[in-house]
């Protein structure tokens, strides 16, 4: 039982992370049609960003300017390499941001070097918030779900009531009606962007302390980020929301439970002595399988639901 | 798909007699110039990567889908090669030359290409770029999960030296391993050129430009970029088999995103609107990568970089800069000299902006890897010391001085460039 509790617990913040991630991006193509490939990146960068101001001034300054910086470098490249591409249709803008997320990772490896860097967890959070059947909870998790849920109430909040996101959610749909209105659809569009990474840069900052800030941490996520978003349905934030945490909590649960495959080939009258790729069959686990779960339910998705859980249109 | 330039698949050079028995005669030339161990290698992987760019550009170039997972098709079929060697080696198998072994690679690949291709190819653009990358994620997670076919990390060896072929070929030495290659990559280039030349290029061709209408007109478009996908995975699983023959292994890398990622830059800076582009841009690639990555840590930056560039100013790619040209070469060769000068004065301010970020870059790496505290170092012959403030700021300026001096040329270029061709036109008309 208190495996479960946990596990699901890991995979809440798991999915609130992947949700930072998918949120921003999802956002921004269903706004200009563009898939940041790099959105990921931004993510590291976050991380980075966070491990060098808190060298200088804690973590606490680092979680507020972190982000704020992601996003500013998110905007620029969205106003000086991204719009100037945009004439050349969305597989070149798409071919631009895979370009960038190459050279980002580069230019952090040049900056930073190739291995991990020790951006620890706060002193202060580095302590056990709650133990329960012999099994300690760190403090320091509890705060990255704080934080998460926090953003996902403000975002939806910002989205759904105020002004701003009311125009956001129009120029969605209707750019050129909201253009004619006055707005100037292209900063809105530059802000989104410069938004959307920046919510991979909190992602970046609060996780980057646990789940390590090495330069191949972009490319470890980016490809699940996108799952996320074709499963949950594009354009879709709840749809983003629900694919999050199911990947999130599957991920987990297959990996603290552990079960093995051999009781169902033992049905079928297989046994553990076999040669061939039966063996390799026989022997799995859900460990093992963990980290094709996400792409398994991408493929399983695409032929039988294109749209998406909550997605209006197909993929 | 709207690409800058959907220049037609012209190879009218190449197709030329005369050009296409003098490209014959380098191939089989080349490696007899040079007794370099190396060079001969390098010469392999260009032939390797040559076919698996064309093939590549079946789908980015001629069919308007951009894949991040082509690698998936390339690297199963060395898999599978690796496979059918070894057990031709311990004659668990029918033996087959190894001459003839690409094809047993183009059929392997063929074959993930029909399976994977027809959920993969329903849609086109942007979707169909995250399901390949889906695709190429779950088999990277596979081989480290499938231990029978894939041998986990390790990989799987194989042996090309397995008996004594016709003309007492053994595939031992190198060298006959590229004659290999380069006559395997002639056969693939010339029935991938024929392939856009039939009936289904020119389809393929008007289902990347526009699928409604290809629709109205009674053709199923998911069915043409399925067998386009399938096709391109077959040369690519050709590609993946001269790689297992080359190289003797075959390691999980081969399937992965990188080896994806490099061969879409490769084709893309090639060109992908020309057949010759993705030809062009595996040669200078491999080639870069092979001498340049001795000499920098950063290759991998500055190649991305030259992609980024391309992108935002150039999506023509090489091909599409030089075949930008044509029109004027053919109407008037003289005014081409009569852009010289522009052209002259915006390549020496790049040339000063690439000096002032090259060295930059490599300073910056320079202190960022090293471990010891010793800061002297070695840029252009010169040696410095990367602490000291001066060699940054004459690398500061030379930058700053090549950037305004772009900004300004370039326009000038361009100008010069659109009244020749304005001129040439107006030749033409006349």
């Amino acid at each position: 039982m208190e495996v479960f509790v946990f596990s699901l617990f890991n995979g809440v913040l798991y999915g609130m992370l992947l949700f930072l991630l998918a949120s921003g991006l999802t956002l921004i193509f269903s706004m200009m049609g563009v898939l940041n490939f790099a959105h990921a990146s931004f993510f590291m960068l976050g991380a980075y960003f966070a491990y060098q101001v808190s060298h200088h001034m804690g973590f606490w300054p680092a979680l507020i300017i972190a982000p704020i910086l992601v996003g500013v470098v998110g905007a620029l490249v969205e106003r000086y390499a991204l719009r100037p591409v945009h004439r050349f249709g969305h597989v070149a803008e798409l071919l631009f941001t895979f370009g960038l997320a190459f050279v980002i990772e580069e230019i952090v490896q040049m900056v930073w070097g190739k291995v991990p860097v020790s951006y620890d967890v706060p002193p202060s959070l580095n302590v056990t918030a709650f133990a329960w059947q012999g099994l300690d909870y760190s403090a320091y998790r509890i705060f990255m779900l704080l934080i998460s849920v926090a953003i996902f109430v403000a975002l939806f909040f910002g989205l759904t009531r105020t002004r701003i996101g009311l125009i956001i959610r129009a120029a969605l749909t209707h750019p050129h009606m909201v253009a004619s209105l006055g707005h100037d659809v292209p900063k809105v569009f530059m802000w989104t962007f410069g938004v959307g990474c920046a919510l991979a840069g909190v992602a970046g900052v609060i996780s980057g302390n646990v789940l390590g800030t090495e330069p191949g941490m972009a490319i470890q996520l980016g490809p699940i980020v996108f799952v996320v978003i074709v499963v949950g349905g594009l354009g879709s934030l709840g749809g983003a929301l629900i694919a999050s945490l199911l990947i999130g909590i599957l991920n987990n649960l297959a990996i603290s439970y552990d079960f093995s495959f051999y009781p169902i080939f033992a049905a079928l009258g297989i046994e553990r002595d076999v040669d061939g790729v039966l063996a390799d069959l026989v022997n799995l686990t859900t460990a093992g399988i963990a980290p094709l779960v996400p792409y398994l339910l991408l493929v399983l998705m695409l032929i039988f639901r294109p749209r998406g859980l909550l997605g209006t249109r197909d993929v | 798909m709207t690409m800058a330039n959907p220049t037609k698949p012209t190879m009218a050079n190449l197709t030329k007699p005369g050009v296409a028995a003098g490209i014959v005669a380098i191939l089989i030339v080349l490696p007899q110039l040079t007794d370099s161990g190396f060079a001969i290698t390098v010469m392999s992987q260009i032939g390797v990567a040559t076919i698996f760019a064309l093939a590549f550009n079946m789908l980015l170039g001629q069919g308007g889908m951009l894949s991040f997972g082509h690698a998936v098709y390339f690297g199963l079929a060395g898999y599978v090669t690796a496979h059918v060697m070894n057990g031709m080696a311990s004659e668990d198998l029918p033996y087959i030359p190894v001459t003839l072994i690409p094809i047993v690679g183009g059929f392997a690949g063929l074959f993930f290409g029909i399976l994977i291709g027809f959920v993969s190819t329903r849609r086109a653009g942007t979707a169909f770029a995250m399901i390949s990358l889906g695709f190429a994620e779950l088999v990277t997670a596979l081989t480290l999960i499938i231990v029978f076919f894939f041998n986990g990390e390790e990989g799987v060896q194989t042996d090309r030296w397995i008996r004594e072929e016709m003309f007492d070929i053994t595939y031992g030495p190198d060298i006959q391993v590229y004659y290999l290659i380069a006559v395997w990559c002639v056969i693939a280039a010339i029935a991938m050129y024929a392939l856009t030349r039939t009936p289904f290029g020119r389809i393929s061709n008007a289902v990347r430009d526009n699928p409604e209408r290809v629709q109205f007109i009674g053709y199923n478009t998911h069915r043409v970029r399925w067998l386009a996908f399938s096709l391109s995975s077959f040369f690519a699983g050709i590609a993946g088999a001269l790689h297992a023959v080359n190289v003797e292994h075959v390691g999980f890398e081969t399937v992965g995103l990188g080896q994806s990622g490099v061969i879409l830059i490769m084709v893309y800076i090639g060109g992908t609107g020309n057949f010759a582009g993705p030809i062009l841009g595996a040669i200078l690639v491999t080639l870069l990568n092979s001498y340049l990555s001795d000499l920098t840590p950063a290759w991998y930056l500055y190649l991305g970089l030259i992609f980024v560039l391309m992108v935002m100013f150039a999506p023509g790619g090489l091909a599409g800069l030089i075949m930008m040209h044509d029109p004027i070469r053919r109407a008037r060769p003289r005014l081409l000299l009569t852009m010289l000068p522009a052209y002259a004065i915006a390549s020496a301010v790049s040339l000063v902006a690439l000096a002032g970020a090259i060295g930059l870059i490599e300073m910056i790496y320079f202190l960022s890897t090293t471990t010891t505290r010793d800061s002297a170092m070695i840029l252009y012959g010169i040696a410095l010391d990367a602490a000291d403030f001066r060699p940054w700021l004459i690398c500061i300026a030379l930058t700053a001085v090549g950037v305004f001096g772009c900004v300004r040329a370039y326009p000038r270029m361009a100008e010069v460039y659109n009244s020749a061709l304005h001129e040439a036109r107006r030749q033409v008309a006349s």
